[in-house]
């Protein structure tokens, strides 16, 4: 046996009772040990319960944000210019999918699936939880989503799902004024209401979209769901639906935007309409244009750089971005000014010799009109764009009254356009020029100021403004892309933008306008105007005024030849007009870069756009082929 | 003495019989709640508690003195069982713990908390007790090569209990105070040491025990999660089936190691009081089945057992409660595992087998 011989020494009741004493001790420290647990117990689930309740509500109970529907965007004729589309998006859930790589290439059977998209698939899985979708490919058309439908039974793990995306269906046609919608940038994420915002992925960045993304985008809902540790949601706790957005109808008339589009193909510049009884804008086109669509879900890296660096400056908002010498378009505002200051009188001529030389200077300010335009009265010298008078008239006014009173017109400041985006345009001074470059202003400079050369520039939405406040005699309204905000249910109007007066030019006789009206229709429709070729033969009467502005300067004994200059150094051809004459309800600037002169490339154009809107478009289908 | 009753003569010892048998029929509620309301899991248990009752009846009719005679030979057989799973053993979760023996898979670690009380009972029974200074270090050095082996699969939660067990063993076996002393201030002293032989993991368990804010989603998230479980059970806890840390799955390892937290979260403290209760009358049942044993080798084995079986039930009840490190370490009973039932069970059997044993021996 193993037992030692020691064991007949050994007291065993002694032994007996210390290890029983011992037991007893043992017993005593389980029972304080338990009660040291319980303890805990009762402090966690007794004084601390609420504390506890509350994070197990917060592990299981999520808040999901359901992003509204965003607001329609309409014209005044109704046509759809922005809208909310069905796209189609294949996703993978990946704990689905044994074998992924089979799976991808089975899928590239059916539909194309490109090496960028197995890429950003790729990186996108490492970052997603097992059960949620990864998206493999964006914008599927009507075949492919059935032809996957179709094989449903073998892509276990493959879903198709639709969502809603910004869809442009005019694209270009106003690209400019209505802008885009696009992924919520880092700094955006700063300054939005963050719990409206949940849950929506895109938000106006230019335009319409971005001036009115507070009535386009909507209340955002929520849903109250159970999920697990996973996030995996186990069902709906609560639901409250989001309210849509509301719908803006714009002032933009649509038919009329795709003439001026038309009028503009292949040709860069800007086209402004207005409703001179309102400022409503009826037609703004910058030419060219881009496509809006592109930006929604972000663009690639090489068309955006395409847009950027394209000479055509596709992505600039001309008709109100634009900076442009006004050029002779700017005589009617000042020959107004003219009158009402007393400078000249109506019936009152200068004689024009074909050029006009400062005292004491042999420098020669040409007239367009190398012959110059005999004994010319105010009428006349708007008719038939006499610079010479203009000059004479200028040197009478002085800088600073002609700085003033083109002011008064609008010139110089935004027009405050209500989807902003402006440039002020450049209204010269002689505080300007000493500030800007230090220098004296000269007399010369006034001169050709009067003639809207030099240092002036406009935007064409500031000249369209200028011209519809001669169109209604005085009134400066400010422009305006939105008509009305309609309820996205019922189609009832819930707002209207009023139109606001933001200026109003005063004149001590009211003559004075009807002077300036009747010169700027004699432009169109007298015997010797400028642009009488672009009036003839309609059955209104309108009003207009042409401009040439000259990109370069031509030395004092050259000629400006316009095939041996390259096309970026030709004039800008302009025009503004408004019709019919009495009551007029259009009122147009017109700006082709590098046009040629404004009689005729302008002209025509505005005169497509008064006959489109007065008469309809058969009416100007009839006298398609007279140009 | 009592007259030899039928229940006697099967060797079966009803109030700890009754015990288990209610213990496991709240294990397996709450087993059916933790895994989902999985039926197949709920079987497994069944068969494994039914073969751990058969197992029982049949440790229980060996008789003290044949246990006696077994010990060293369990003993040794078990460390050679550790030997080979430090080399051949399966690989686990990252450390080898598993041995595959064809029909089962098993820890032999479970194994040495049965054969290292009867080891060590069998020794310090033979000599004088107290036992005296190298009869002490004799027994160290019996605790000390499973424990290192055990450490070194790396499984240090077991090791620790091991350790722990076997030291409570020596404490019953009367060892002086002073020498108790002397070793509490040489284990503290030797905390640091153990801080640089652990495993990154470990010591970012123990980190997060301390601070489980620190890494809420990482190291800290059992902490976080089973307190959260605990807590919101409340009083009455949220009701059977109805534990939502549990069955929305926020609790890891809720089946297994974590599930005192699910029966916590459904029960409440009524729960918790009711399932002490039942542990500790299994426990003072037990000591007092070691108190009253006449022969030394039954009162050190039986009330080693008890302490094992104790040191397990603390330690997860501590680990899931926040009040001790998370150590991989089943609830008695009630987590689902099967060799730990097994162990579980076979000690039982020799506790029973230390009751209904007395008569013959005292003859």
């Amino acid at each position: 046996m193993l037992m030692p011989a020691k064991i007949a020494l050994k007291n065993l009741d002694w032994e007996s009772r210390l290890i029983q004493r011992r037991i007893g001790l043992a017993g005593v420290a389980v029972a304080l040990l338990f009660l040291i647990v319980l303890l805990r117990i009762v402090y966690l689930q007794v004084l601390e319960h609420e504390h506890y309740t509350t994070l197990s509500q917060d592990n299981r109970v999520k808040l999901v944000a359901i992003p509204p529907i965003r607001g329609l965007i309409f014209s005044q004729d109704n046509v759809l210019l922005a809208e909310n589309r069905p796209s189609f998006t294949l996703e993978v859930v990946p704990e689905k999918v044994p074998d992924l790589d089979s799976m991808l290439a089975r899928i590239s059977e059916l539909i194309v699936i490109k090496e960028t998209d197995i890429r950003r698939f790729r990186e996108q899985l490492k970052r997603k939880r097992r059960f949620e979708g990864v998206p493999l490919r964006f914008n599927l058309n009507d075949e492919e989503v059935a032809r996957v439908a179709v094989n449903q039974h073998r892509l276990a793990g493959i879903d198709i799902i639709a969502r809603l995306n910004r869809h442009y269906p005019r694209r270009a046609s106003l690209a400019h004024g209505i802008g885009y919608v696009g992924m919520i940038d880092e700094t955006e994420l700063g300054q939005l209401d963050k719990s409206n915002y949940r849950g929506t992925k895109h938000i106006g960045k230019t335009g319409v979209e971005r001036a009115y993304e507070d009535i386009l985008h909507g209340q955002v809902g929520y849903q109250q769901v159970e999920v697990n540790a996973q996030g995996r949601i186990i069902r709906v706790l609560d639901r409250t639906a989001p309210v849509p957005g509301n719908n803006l109808r714009l002032t933009v008339n649509a038919g009329l935007q795709q003439v001026a589009v038309t009028a503009l193909q292949g040709k860069r510049g800007a086209i402004v309409a207005l409703d001179p009884n309102t400022g409503g804008i009826l037609t703004a086109v910058s030419s060219p244009g881009y496509d809006p669509n592109l930006f929604v879900n972000g663009i690639d890296s090489a068309s955006y750089r395409a847009l950027l660096q394209s000479a055509d400056a596709p992505l600039l908002n001309r008709f109100s971005q634009g900076n442009y010498p006004p050029g002779s378009t700017i005589k009617p505002f000042i020959g107004l000014a003219a009158l009402d200051l007393a400078i000249r009188e109506s019936g009152q001529e200068t004689w024009c010799r074909g050029w006009y030389s400062l005292q004491g200077s042999s420098h020669r300010y040409r007239d367009w009109k190398k012959n110059g335009h005999g004994h010319t009265d105010m009428t006349k010298a708007i008719a038939e764009s006499c610079d010479v008078y203009f000059y004479t008239l200028a040197n009478d006014m002085g800088v600073d009254t002609l700085h003033e009173v083109l002011a008064d017109f609008g010139f110089g400041r935004t027009t405050g356009l209500d989807i902003g985006s402006e440039s002020a345009g450049l209204l010269p001074s002689r505080a300007w020029k000493q500030r800007r470059l230090g220098q004296p202003w000269y007399p010369g400079e006034t001169l050709i100021f009067g003639i809207g050369q030099g240092w002036a520039l406009v935007t064409p939405l500031q000249l369209a403004v200028a011209t519809a406040a001669v169109a209604n005699q005085g009134k400066l309204y400010q422009p305006h892309l939105l008509a009305a905000v309609t309820d996205p249910l019922d189609g009832a109007v819930i707002d209207r933008f009023a139109a606001h007066i933001t200026a109003e030019i005063q004149v001590t006789e009211l003559a004075y306008w009807q002077e300036v009206i009747n010169a700027m229709h004699e432009v169109v429709q007298g015997e010797s105007g400028t642009a009488r070729r672009s009036g003839r033969g309609a059955p209104y009467a309108f009003a207009g005024k042409t401009g040439t502005a000259q990109v370069i300067s031509i030395g004092q004994d050259e000629e400006y030849d316009a095939d041996e200059l390259p096309e970026e150094l030709h004039d800008h051809a302009l025009f503004v007009g408004f019709a019919p004459l009495k009551a007029p309800t259009i009122a147009v600037a017109v700006i082709i870069e590098n046009g040629g002169s404004g009689a005729s490339t302008a002209a025509p154009v505005a005169r497509r756009l008064f006959d489109h809107y007065l008469l309809g478009e058969v009416a100007e289908h009839d006298r398609g082929d007279q140009g | 003495m009592r007259g030899e009753t039928r229940i006697d003569r099967l060797h079966v010892d009803l109030p700890l019989l009754g015990g288990i048998l209610a213990l496991s029929i709240i294990g397996t509620l709450i087993l059916y709640s933790a895994s989902g309301q999985d039926t197949s899991a709920v079987m497994t248990q069944f068969t494994r508690l039914g073969t751990g009752l058969v197992v029982m009846f049949i440790v229980a009719q060996f008789s003290p003195a044949q246990l006696a005679r077994l010990s060293l030979w369990a003993y040794l057989f078990v460390l050679l069982l550790l030997v080979i799973v430090l080399f051949y053993g399966d690989v686990g979760k990252g450390a080898q713990r598993w041995l595959d023996i064809k029909l089962i898979t098993f820890q032999p670690s479970e194994l040495m908390k049965l054969a290292l009380p009867m080891m060590l009972a069998w020794y310090l029974a033979g000599r004088q007790l107290p036992p005296a200074l190298p009869h002490v270090l004799v027994a160290i050095v019996m605790i000390a090569v499973p424990v290192v082996l055990i450490a070194r699969q790396p499984d240090l939660g077991t090791a620790v209990l091991l350790a722990a067990a076997g030291m409570s063993l020596l404490f019953i076996a009367g060892i002086r105070w002073r020498l108790l002393l002397a070793f509490a201030g040489l284990v503290s002293l030797s905390t640091p040491v153990l801080w640089y032989v652990m495993h990154d993991y470990q010591r970012q368990r123990v980190l997060a025990f301390l601070n489980p804010e620190q890494d809420p989603l990482g190291a800290g998230y059992h902490i976080i999660q089973s307190a959260i479980a605990i807590g919101s059970g409340g009083l009455y806890g949220k009701g059977w089936l109805n534990g939502t840390q549990s069955h929305l799955e926020f609790l890891p390892e809720r089946s297994t190691d974590f599930i005192f937290a699910v029966f916590c979260e459904e029960f409440g403290l009524l729960g918790v009081a009711v399932l002490i209760g039942l542990y500790g009358f299994i426990i003072g049942r037990g000591l007092y089945i070691a108190f009253i044993s006449q022969q030394s080798y039954g009162k050190l084995l039986g009330a080693g057992l008890v302490l094992v079986f104790f040191v397990y039930i603390f330690v997860n009840m501590g680990m899931v409660s926040g009040q001790l490190p998370v150590v991989g370490v089943p609830l008695p009973l009630i987590s689902h595992g099967g060799t730990s039932l097994i162990t579980i069970m076979i000690g039982f059997g020799m506790l029973m087998a230390i009751k209904t044993h007395r008569r013959l021996l005292s003859d």
